[in-house]
């Protein structure tokens, strides 16, 4: 009976860019920043790493192919390099494999970098995918972007539950202030500035009903992890260790699209988060999770979210949204750094980026963004569409907690 | 007997006011405020003469056995391509058989679509065929401020010929050829060359259509005073008159040319007028169709009781009614390519269209057809090996099951503004089939303020994409959602 990952990986080492339209450096330089404040972190030679993965998604207008571009960037040892691509969970995906590389004995310190340089294409939003979505979906698949596809979740959402679509706009919007407001305050953050609800509110209507302020930025950005087992952890003198509790990813086999849904939820987060908690021993979600960074490419994305997380009920998050339960200084902070809105989507880089802001909160390096005494925090990575997704979902927290 | 055993007709859901054409371009060409009167019907930026052309034939095989077709003969001067068989498009679209039929292209001349019909008769009449579908459709494109921009309108027909349940008998044809070059469009032309409207109209239709209805006359014995409604073309409505008073008839046994409605439409139009008659016709009735176009052909038919009972799913009557006006001039210039507007860096990504996959998928792709699980009856869309239930999963247990004729509901949607579309938004969402069954599809002919989930839709063939770049165009179905309820 397999017994799951919790405790058995220690991360001892986090490095994260600053977000943003990084126009002078390319993702060689992403990389290489990212991983000098990791190692330096890490407190180890760079020979010591054994094994590595790297997260990218649109590989076709980045890197290329393969994973030589993290191995010749960070001048690797000739070490195995992987290159994984799973959509927007492409950076946790690159994690899970170093954990489980490292939790399997087959290695004993391995590296994740996950990198994206989005902003080299000429126009906004995520690149194009008709070239990316397979031979066949592209005969017949609607003319649809990363916005349309979230979009119509709220039209969903709307109807499930008979609420205004504006009402549920209005909580939606807070979302975005809530991690405008948390942003603000962190200086990796790609968008800085506070928003109210009417800017949201008011905002262009990208597509119905996301205007442009319940989308999130478009940046470039690197973040990765060194990871190793918590007894190679003490050794190397890492007294306050963090360790992993739950590492969980959930496919969607075409019965949201092609079968039956409500229109109004996400079949992988629900089951993926379910997964996680008994990995990690978590009975009540809602009391014991102390913050999360969840995968909020558009604001009805974390809206829905916090249900499938089972943490608000069905049809509640609204409300919970409104009452500032997710804000900051509420009972469960949600995007204490900001979020995918104010750090933008440098799709490889999210998931790591999400552990480096949970990591550096368990660590009490989060400066004024500082959560009292947590002690797990959640990530969540949801890519693709809400018809058809993969999701991801990681626990970290204080080893033995 | 052979005869028609079945029609129906589509006018695509825009109209422009003539008004509309005067307001923008009269500045430029003020002999165009010769026509103002009435409206033209403008395709949608996602049709073409094969989607067209698709419409009319499931407006007229509605309740009709698309399997026993043995001919799909496919007129226009607007052909998608030179050289892929285009009636084969329209029949994978009815998901027609493969094995046993005979598909034609008809093509080069505005009477493509009454040449077409006489063969589909003459082929019944062989015994070679029991059931051939004609489905002449044109969408000709006119430079701006133009006579040919004011007469001209999209349509399509479609005429099921056969020997059962014929609802108007066939009495025989007459052709008349004469290389009479009205106007002409050279190969890799956009646009048609017109000599003088004056000639055209007094040597051309003026004379050549009372020339061929008389040869009918004399061949079949027939008088013309024996036809309760004659049917054939011209766009100049003073001319279209001038023949019936030429031909010694009462006005009232002309058919409207529908210059006011919906404009001309080309190979289509003889067709489309035919089934406005045969709307309005009663058992008796006979009716006398012209074509005309470097020549004219001309056929007579006898409408039988039959007609009482058939009613086209979609016909000329039904889709004249169900019209929006297109008060944006620029929008249609945009429709019909004749102006640039930027589609942005977005918009470039063109790769090329798999021809293997599109093979194996043809069902697929042409005919909507997905499948559905002898097992636990499961209906389901994309086709794929396994079956989609998840408490059934079974392997290759399937039988096809058509989505295209099927209603539905909208589950959710989205207008998408950044999405690279000549209309935008793009509208698009996740379609319940009525019966089982879903699919994630574009929606066409709507107006997003008027979209709500839970909105019953129908499926329409329409143009997915057009690869400038190669000359290839792909097909697959949208959902229009019916905002009327």
């Amino acid at each position: 009976m397999a017994s799951g990952i919790k405790d058995k990986v220690a991360i001892i080492g986090m490095g994260c860019t600053r977000f943003g339209e990084r126009w002078n450096d390319g993702p060689e330089e992403l990389m290489v920043e990212a991983f000098q404040e990791c190692i330096k972190d890490a407190g180890i030679d760079k020979d010591e790493i054994q094994a590595a993965w790297l997260g990218t998604c649109f590989d076709e207008v980045m890197v290329g192919k393969s994973a030589l571009s993290a191995s010749i960037a960070l001048r690797l040892p000739n070490i195995s390099v992987t290159r994984v691509e799973n959509f927007c969970a492409s950076g946790t995906e690159a994690f899970r494999g170093a954990v489980y590389a490292v939790a399997s004995g087959a290695c004993d310190i391995a590296l994740a970098i996950g990198v994206e340089k989005l902003k080299d294409i000429g126009y906004g939003g995520l690149p194009e995918f008709s070239t990316a979505i397979g031979t066949t979906n592209a005969l017949w698949f609607p003319n649809l972007t990363a916005p349309g596809g979230f979009a119509m979740l709220a039209s969903g959402y709307a109807a499930k539950y008979g609420i205004d679509i504006m009402d549920v706009k209005r909580a939606m919007a807070h979302v975005s202030v809530k991690s405008h407001a948390n942003g603000a305050r962190n200086t990796k953050a790609h968008l800085r500035k506070q928003v109210t609800d009417e800017q949201v509110m008011n905002s262009p209507m990208i597509a119905f009903p996301l205007g442009l302020f319940d989308c999130c930025g478009v940046s470039d950005g690197s973040a990765c992890a060194i990871v190793t087992t918590p007894e190679i952890a003490k050794s190397l003198g890492k007294n306050d260790i963090i360790s992993v509790k739950a590492l969980q990813l959930a496919l969607s086999n075409g019965t949201e699209i092609g079968y039956k849904w409500d229109g109004a939820h996400f079949t992988t987060t629900t089951k993926a988060s379910k997964a996680a908690y008994e990995e990690a021993g978590i009975k009540n979600p809602r009391e014991e999770i102390s913050m999360m960074e969840v995968h909020d490419c558009f604001s009805i994305t974390e809206l829905v979210t916090m249900e499938d997380l089972h943490i608000s009920e069905r049809g509640k998050a609204p409300t919970d949204i409104m009452d500032g339960f997710y804000d900051l200084n509420g009972k469960l902070p949600c995007q204490p750094d900001g979020g995918l809105k104010c750090f933008g989507h440098p799709i490889g880089a999210s998931g790591l980026r999400m552990l480096y802001e949970m990591y550096n909160q368990l660590l009490g390096r989060a400066g004024d963004r500082q959560i009292d005494d947590p002690k797990f925090g959640l990530t969540h990575n949801l890519g693709g569409f809400p018809m058809m997704n993969v999701c991801s979902i990681a626990i970290i927290g204080k080893h033995g907690a | 007997m052979i005869g028609v055993t079945a029609f129906g007709g589509y006018v695509p859901r825009y109209r422009m006011s003539r008004m509309t054409i005067i307001q923008n371009m009269a500045w430029y060409f003020p002999v165009i405020m010769a026509v103002a009167g009435g409206e033209k019907a403008v395709a949608n930026w996602d049709e073409d003469a094969v989607s067209m052309a698709v419409a009319a034939a499931y407006g007229c095989m509605a309740g009709k056995d698309r399997k026993a077709l043995d001919g799909v003969f496919f007129a226009s001067t607007t052909m998608p391509f030179a050289d892929r068989l285009n009636a084969g498009i329209v029949a994978a679209a009815l998901n027609a058989p493969e094995e046993g039929i005979a598909n034609a292209d008809f093509s080069a001349c505005l009477k493509a679509g009454t040449t077409a019909a006489i063969s589909a008769l003459e082929a019944v009449a062989s015994g070679e065929r029991g059931s051939v579908l004609v489905a002449p459709s044109d969408l000709r494109k006119s430079k701006m401020a133009t006579m040919a921009e004011m007469f001209i309108g999209d349509g399509a027909a479609a005429l099921l010929f056969g020997k059962d349940d014929v609802i108007a008998e066939f009495k025989g044809s007459y052709s008349l050829n004469a290389d009479f070059v009205d106007h002409y469009k050279g190969v890799g032309k956009d646009f048609d060359y017109m000599w003088e409207e004056r000639w055209v109209r007094d040597e051309g239709f003026g004379k050549l259509i009372p020339q061929a209805i008389a040869g009918y006359l004399k061949k079949t014995g027939m008088q013309l005073a024996d036809f309760d409604k004659v049917i054939y073309p011209c766009y100049f409505t003073g001319t279209h008159r001038g023949i019936a008073k030429k031909l010694g008839m009462d006005p009232s046994r002309v058919q409207d040319n529908m210059h006011n409605v919906c404009g001309d439409t080309g190979a289509a139009h003889p067709l489309l007028m035919f089934c406005a008659a045969l709307e309005q016709a009663k058992p008796g009735d006979k009716l006398l169709l012209a074509g005309f176009g470097q020549g004219c052909d001309v056929l007579g038919f006898e409408v039988t009781d039959k007609i009482k009972n058939f009613r086209p799913a979609r016909g000329a009557a039904s889709s004249l009614a169900a019209k929006v006006d297109l008060p944006n001039y620029q929008k249609y210039t945009k429709f019909r390519d004749l102006i640039t507007a930027d589609l942005g860096i977005r918009g470039e990504a063109n790769p090329n269209t798999s021809l293997t996959a599109l093979w194996r998928k043809r069902k697929m792709i042409l005919g909507f057809v997905g499948n559905k699980c002898t097992k636990c009856g499961t209906p389901q869309f994309p086709s794929l090996p396994m079956c989609v239930n998840p408490d059934c999963n079974e392997v290759g247990e399937f039988e096809d099951y058509e989505f295209a004729d099927k209603s539905g509901k909208i589950q959710m949607f989205t207008g998408d503004m950044l999405s690279p579309s000549v209309d935008p938004p793009a509208v698009y969402g996740l379609v319940e089939f009525d019966g089982g069954g879903k699919a994630f599809l574009d929606f066409t002919d709507c107006d997003l303020n008027q979209v709500k989930v839970g909105m019953p839709i129908r499926m329409s063939f329409r143009r997915r994409m057009k690869d400038q770049a190669r000359g290839f165009t792909g097909y697959f179905w949208k959902a229009v959602p019916k905002a009327q309820g």
